[in-house]
């Protein structure tokens, strides 16, 4: 069997190449992805972590569930405001929306 | 004869979440039904059904006060007196949210039904945040309570800076609360399960991963601190108080705090007792740079919506310290007391400070500098009044709830280690930083009555009793706290 600290390494990877991509792309919809990359992270580790240590509950499946329903809600909602941005401003590069000043 | 299921579910526990979330629903529904030009009478059932919930409230104070705390949907939510506490604010913070909206909305040109019904669903998530015992319910209570934020922020829609303030808050608070869940699930890695209580048990014994825990414990840290605001996660707050509509940010400064402080309390206390000093150095090392930096920046605002963005980061380090007082478990009792106590006072002074700000705002969004607030002293005498006693309170001057507030955390924080270099550094540092903010709060009252100028304000009614009800609440837990402490106090988590 696959050792647990594979999974958690692969986890790990992808959840900084997810920060990574927050911070270093400039599209708004690049940002959404990387966010929804690190949420599979997530994922990754929490049915791992249920699988290799607590098996006989199902808390770390359910939660996996949980997580992957509350990201379609985030992406739903995101990829609106996005929208409805372009609509106004013929844009989506975050750098360029910047009426308020950071 | 009942089924064992729904006793371990026990629905009465949690019946005021269950009346705003069915209300929501129907409200949902029911909405499409109410013609473009009437939907005040959306707004009109929405404080309805908070009222319900409020009732259902009422009777829940008595109940607890005599059991103690109640576990439903099978221990993953505790109700006790802290969740009650917290819930009363939620709820009043709820009903001055729809309040403030009544008029603004269609003055804004932004009257839509979905405002008050996303308004009831954060309302639920901030209660459930407040009862939580699982790191499960944490989370998804956070999104229910952020989610229905990132569109009501951006609810202004054709306003540029509304649609950017939702952007930037949907982007960062989604980046955050990936955090939180990679927090959590390494926790759960580290202990086996997502269960608060579970947790503490699991720090204690030798089964536990140590490092994973810690490293969990810390990214949940980072979530939770981006909600409340705390430096160095406070990034989005100016930008997002000043873009978002006002009733929003008047209802967000006060209501998603509350909530990110309830969720920290719960989990810090109940599950990471064992470790409480570490995280206890941490949280007063937070808290003092967060009210250095929240009461130094907010001195060159002249937004005045802004300028509350600054003040409420620098209130949060404030309340920081008091968590942080309570991690010795003997002082937890009096530290959380002063947590929700300065979280009430906290809520009826900056609801009044913002209604203020409503009544000066124009209706195309300009009209929030602090130079409006030019000659108010003579137009509109008792509004000034109003605000000026908000002001007095925010910088914790005699008579105001925000001088007790401050009073019993710095004391909280001096009981919690008694001697220690640290908790006693940063209980400096909020007396100084409270003696700084004055620069900026005073400035608001000076303009008001000192500067010559228009001081033009739209009043009405429901606006007029808002700022009647916050300010007579901010004068009374000046005057008489000792009632409210020792609720607050019996609040203690069980």
């Amino acid at each position: 069997m696959i050792p647990l600290h594979w999974y958690l390494l692969v986890a790990a990877g992808m959840f900084a190449l997810g920060i990574y991509g927050v911070l270093a792309r400039r599209n708004a919809v690049a940002i959404l992805m990387s966010i929804e990359l690190m949420l599979n992270a997530v994922n990754i580790n929490l049915v791992a972590f249920w699988r290799y240590m607590a098996p006989e509950a199902l808390n770390g499946q359910m939660f996996a569930i949980l997580v992957f329903a509350v990201a379609a809600a985030e992406a739903a909602v995101g990829l609106a405001l996005i929208i409805s941005i372009y609509r106004n401003r013929e844009t989506v590069v975050a750098e360029d929306i910047n009426l308020l000043k950071w | 004869m009942q089924l064992p299921i729904l006793e371990s579910i026990n629905l009465m526990a949690v019946l005021p979440v269950l009346i705003i979330a069915g209300w929501a629903c129907v409200l949902l529904v029911f909405d499409l039904l109410i013609p473009r030009s009437r939907k005040h009478w959306t707004a009109w059932l929405a404080l309805v059904g908070l009222l319900g919930a409020a009732v259902a409230l009422f009777f829940q104070i008595g109940h607890f006060a005599r059991l103690g705390s109640e576990a439903a949907f099978d221990g993953m939510v505790t109700v006790d007196g802290f969740s009650i506490f917290l819930q009363v604010v939620f709820v009043l913070t709820a009903i001055v949210g729809v309040l403030l909206a009544l008029d603004y909305l269609p003055r804004h040109g932004i009257e839509r039904g979905e405002y008050y019904v996303l308004l009831l669903f954060t309302t639920i998530g901030m209660m459930i945040m407040s009862m939580a015992a699982d790191l499960i319910v944490v989370f998804v209570a956070l999104e229910l309570l952020s989610i229905p934020l990132y569109i009501l922020s951006g609810f202004a829609g054709m306003r540029e800076t509304s649609e950017e303030a939702a952007l930037k808050y949907f982007l960062l608070g989604a980046f955050a609360s990936s955090f939180l869940v990679y927090g959590i699930a390494l926790t759960y890695g580290g202990t086996g399960t997502t269960r608060l209580t579970g947790i503490a048990q699991a720090v204690t014994s030798d089964a536990l991963n140590l490092p994973l825990t810690t490293v969990g414990m810390g990214l949940l840290l980072v979530g939770l601190g981006f909600k409340v605001a705390a430096v160095p996660f406070h990034m989005w707050t100016p930008d997002v108080y000043q873009g978002a509509p006002t009733p929003v940010t008047a209802f967000m400064s006060v209501g998603a705090k509350a909530g990110g402080f309830a969720a920290l309390i719960r989990v810090l206390v109940t599950a990471f007792p064992a470790i409480a000093s570490e995280w206890g150095t941490l949280i007063a090392v937070i808290a003092g740079l967060t009210m250095l930096l929240g009461n130094i920046v907010a001195i060159s605002q002249s937004n005045i919506k802004r300028m509350l963005a600054y003040s409420s980061i620098a209130h949060a380090g404030y309340i920081l310290l008091a968590v942080a007082a309570a991690q010795r478990s003997e002082n937890a009792s009096f530290a959380i007391g002063a947590v929700v106590f300065y979280l009430l006072a906290y809520a009826l002074t900056n609801l009044g400070a913002f209604t203020v700000a409503i009544a000066v705002e124009r209706d195309d969004g300009t009209g929030t500098e602090i130079d409006d607030f030019a000659g108010l002293g003579k137009t509109r005498p008792w509004m000034a009044l109003a605000m000026a006693l908000f002001m007095l309170s925010l910088t914790g001057m005699p008579i105001s709830g925000g001088l007790v507030g401050k009073v019993f955390v710095f004391q909280a924080a001096l009981q919690a280690v008694p001697g220690d270099p640290l908790l006693l550094a940063v209980v400096i540092i909020g007396v100084l930083t409270s003696v700084v903010s004055a620069f900026y709060y005073l400035k608001v009252i000076m303009v008001m009555y000192m500067r010559e100028g228009e001081g033009k304000a739209v009043l009405p009614l429901a606006l007029k009793t808002v700022l009647a009800a916050t300010a007579f609440g901010t004068l009374v837990l000046g005057i008489i706290p000792g009632p409210v402490f020792q609720m607050a106090q019996r609040a203690m988590l069980k």
